[in-house]
């Protein structure tokens, strides 16, 4: 617990006292509220990166609950009903149709999960500007980076049950890329499918991980992030340690008790997104096409692929590092390579903690290699995800070629220019931006 | 410098935003002329039903077109007497396949499905400006042909009403030869109908789900004030 | 909220606003999920009435037509049959068909809209099992030999009078419902409708 041990409830004669004290002494219902409430001192210094977090587990909530309602009325049936549609697909229209309110539940999950991944990437973003991975909160990254894990695994099995032709498609692409894996490839994409072709097997399959496997997963993992952040207390945008620094009663100089000072701003962070989510969700559900890819709304054919396959928004970065790589390497085929590729510049964020070898954790006290570097990042992240929503193109991919190499260059490469870098002097206190 | 950071990262996308594009003519229609969309929805049964289903759609979500039970079902049904029935084609698919090469796709969404990625609402303009273009042409088993749908399988079905076009291969351009019932202006406006009604019928409750929206971003913005001032209050002592 | 008794009003009436608009906002949001859980229009179209053409319906038989998922017996009562209605009268539950259990124009004697004709939802009112029909009077299918002829619910021993009537003393509340129905002509009713509307 963050801050040691708390003292039991003690009735205060009334009967909800009684009952308090009386739960109290069997659960742990005054520490937990204490320990990460009431009594978890957050640094002062929080600025707008820091509402992501919280935005993060709001909108793990609109999706475990849309999607339990959802999951009342669809079904994970590929076979054709009467008028010749897929069922999972008519199963879709119709909550979309027949369900009262059921649109406007499956519109929430569908701009949730866009939002979801919007969210986690500020709230990655933050930990990169502001070095919250670094010692002594290794582990609340790990743990962070699993669940970017899970949460893209969620999305592709969930990506794949309203069994349109984009749905369809994408999971036909991503399951074959298992196929490059040299000599057991072949077997494990048709393990993976459960058929030769993407069929109702793998729906069936897809559905239940969906709904139930990645779900506890996730849950879990962000129980454990949760969890190891307040072991260690937040850090904040200057970087300071504000541990470091307490007063007479132990309770750090710069810190106040989340509740109710964050809760207060975090719902008006909450109010703000919920605005911007209900901008999309009702005057633009498919997102301009990128939420709601267009080529979806066709039921799967499996005799006839689109003109243009393009997976969600959200894994297009590193589906193009994945066609980028086209060389063949130590005789194994660019296929191969290009899976390892787009798999190593997923997995690269779990080494951030120890390939960041700067004095300081903030941005605001490193020089201008950082900030330059950081800035190609992001950019690199940028053209590689709209590259990865185009078809492939001679131009396209020499820049995409151009923009993995840096993307890889900006992680390998940071042990030595995180230490190049000029630094200013840490204060011992949070500034108030 | 936060100026010059945004042109840097939007200029590569700009370079590539580019690309052949084939002409459509823009959907001049509204999906709240409701008189409008009555008139899709007969032309929609009369020409387009015949072949094609409309196999999520219920007869009795045309109740919102402003029409009541009655007339629905006397002007409206034809293959079934039962208002909460589907739109379903009479017709068997593998039948359909064998007359045409291809099943005629479900027309229900389909004003969703033809937009091209990042382009939602191209539908509307993409099926406006097919309905139009089809011409005759002799190497085609239906006779006829279609200048944005390459040897498509479905005949010109609005043939009385259009006439039939020719296409000019040294202009590119269609030119009418045998006039059909209606004058251009008002054969363009019947198909602007008919697309009308397919966009409403894509998502019926578009019209709803947009003015309940102006309804939550008004009440969020009620909330954000007294947020925003608890939070005010909470932090005025936080230096 | 433990501020050592420091709150003050201003403090109070903003969480009091906020709480009350966000809790508004917060019930608003249940409406869509609650209402999906309510029939869809598909159960709605395949809940819609039911047309029943009952010319080949002889004197004494009972067809069962299902509606809204239910089985809806319609029964050409004999003039036997209907002669036993009165003399069960002090037996039943509820002989005069008090309880909001049929349209009014089924509120009478013989619970129907023509006498003979008896429309009812083949459900029993205690838990749900469709009751057998035990139409033969005295012992001959098990009942009692004072048994004038009806219904037996096989769950928890119901039984009812040729007019869905429930007997006293059984596990059932009330009577048999009778469903809307309306006669188009003669021979053909509509279950579910209560007068031609569309």
């Amino acid at each position: 617990m963050a801050g040691g041990t708390f003292e039991k409830y003690k009735s205060d004669g009334s009967l909800a006292g009684n009952a308090l004290e009386w739960v109290d002494a069997r659960f742990p219902a005054t520490s937990l509220w204490k320990g990460h409430l009431s009594e978890y001192y957050c640094p002062k210094n929080f600025n707008f990166w820091y509402f992501f977090g919280s935005l993060a587990l709001l909108v793990l909530v609109i999706q475990i609950v849309t999607g339990i309602f959802l999951v009342m009325h669809y079904k994970p049936d590929a076979a054709l009903n009467a008028s010749g549609v897929p069922i999972a697909f008519a199963s879709v229209e119709y909550i979309m149709r027949d369900v009262p309110g059921g649109w406007l539940i499956r519109y929430m999950h569908s701009t949730g999960a866009s939002a979801f991944f919007i969210v986690v990437y500020m709230h990655m973003f933050r930990g990169l500007l502001y070095g919250s991975y670094r010692k002594p909160r290794e582990l609340t990254w790990l743990f962070g980076v699993g669940i970017f894990l899970v949460l893209m695994g969620e999305a592709f099995f969930g990506y794949l049950l309203p069994w349109g032709q984009m749905s369809y498609w994408g999971a036909q692409v991503i399951v074959n890329l298992f196929g490059a894996i040299p000599v057991v490839g072949n077997d494990l994409s048709i393990l993976i499918r459960g058929d030769f072709v993407v069929g109702d097997a793998t729906l069936n399959r897809f559905f239940s991980f969906h709904v139930i496997a990645f779900p506890l997963v996730l849950v879990g993992l962000v129980a454990a992030h949760v969890l190891a952040l307040h072991e260690t207390g937040s850090n904040n945008p200057d970087g300071v340690e504000i541990k470091a620094n307490k007063d007479e009663h132990g309770i750090p100089r710069d810190g106040i008790p989340f509740h109710p000072y964050y809760t207060v701003k975090d719902i008006v962070g909450v109010v703000v997104f919920l605005m911007v989510f209900s901008l999309v969700m009702f005057f633009a559900p498919e997102g301009g096409g990128y939420f709601l890819e267009t080529p979806n709304f066709y039921p799967a054919d499996p005799l006839k692929t689109p003109n243009h396959i393009a997976p969600v928004w959200y894994f297009t970065p590193y589906y193009s590092i994945l066609r980028a790589i086209v060389w063949n390497f130590f005789g194994l085929d660019a296929k191969f390579w290009g899976v390892v590729a787009m798999g190593a510049s997923v997995v690269i964020f779990a080494f951030l903690p120890w390939l960041d070898r700067s004095p300081v954790k903030s941005i605001r006290y490193r020089g201008p290699i950082t900030k330059v570097m950081l800035t190609l990042f992001v950019i690199c992240f940028f053209i590689l995800g709209y590259l990865g929503t185009l078809s492939p193109s001679p131009m396209g991919e020499l820049v995409s070629q151009v923009c993995t190499v840096f993307y890889f260059g900006f992680f390998l490469g940071m042990p030595w220019w995180s230490r190049m870098d000029k630094f200013k002097p840490v204060p011992d206190r949070v500034t108030m931006k | 410098m936060k100026k010059f950071l945004i042109a840097l990262l939007f200029a590569p996308i700009m370079a590539f935003a580019s690309g052949a594009v084939v002409h459509l003519d823009k959907w001049p229609g509204s999906v709240s002329d409701k008189a409008s969309l009555q008139n899709g929805a007969k032309l929609f049964v009369n020409y387009c039903l015949n072949c094609h289903g409309a196999s999520y759609m219920r007869y009795k979500n045309l109740v919102d077109l402003g029409l009541t039970e009655q007339q629905v079902k006397e002007n409206l049904m034809f293959t079934s007497d039962k208002i909460g029935s589907l739109m379903t084609v009479a017709a068997r698919h593998d039948e359909q396949k064998q007359w045409f090469g291809a099943t005629p796709p479900d027309l229900t969404i389909i004003a969703r499905a033809r937009g091209e990625l990042g382009d939602a609402g191209a539908g509307a303009d993409w099926l406006y400006t097919y309905l139009r273009s089809f011409y005759t042409d002799e190497n085609r088993p239906t006779g006829w042909n279609n200048v944005i749908f390459e040897n498509v399988g479905m005949p010109h079905v609005l043939y009385g009403l259009q006439g039939s076009q020719v296409l000019n291969h040294e202009t590119h351009k269609l030119e009418l030869v045998v006039p059909g019932q209606m004058a251009p202006a008002e054969f363009d406006k019947a198909v602007s109908d008919l697309v009308g009604f397919m966009v409403w019928m894509a998502e019926p409750q578009q019209e709803f789900r947009r003015t309940l929206g102006l309804f939550v971003l008004a009440f969020l913005a009620l909330l954000f004030v007294v947020a925003y001032a608890l939070k005010k209050e909470y932090w005025k002592d936080i230096h | 909220m433990s501020n050592q008794g420091k709150m003050d009003c201003g403090r109070r009436n903003l969480i009091v606003a906020t709480a009350a608009v966000g809790g508004a906002g917060a019930v608003a949001a249940l409406v869509p999920f609650v209402s999906s859980l309510l029939p869809s229009e598909r159960a709605k179209a395949a809940g819609a009435p039911v047309e029943v053409d009952i010319s080949k319906l002889e004197i004494g038989q009972m067809m069962t037509v299902e509606w809204r998922g239910k089985p809806v017996w319609i029964i050409n009562r004999t003039k036997e049959m209907l002669d036993t209605l009165p003399k069960l009268a002090d037996q039943v539950a509820d002989p005069k068909s008090e309880k909001e259990q049929q349209p009014t124009y089924a509120k009478n004697d013989t619970r129907s809209i023509k006498p003979e004709i008896l429309v009812v939802v083949g459900i029993c009112t205690h838990l749900g099992c469709s009751p057998s029909s035990k139409f033969k009077a005295g012992a001959d299918e098990g009942m009692g030999a004072d048994w004038l002829g009806g219904f037996l619910c096989p769950c928890h021993g119901s039984t009812f009078d040729f007019a869905g009537r429930v007997f006293k003393a059984k596990p059932a509340p009330t009577n048999l419902e009778v469903p809307p129905h309306v006669y188009l002509t003669d021979t053909r009713i509509v279950i579910g409708e209560d007068k031609k509307g569309a």
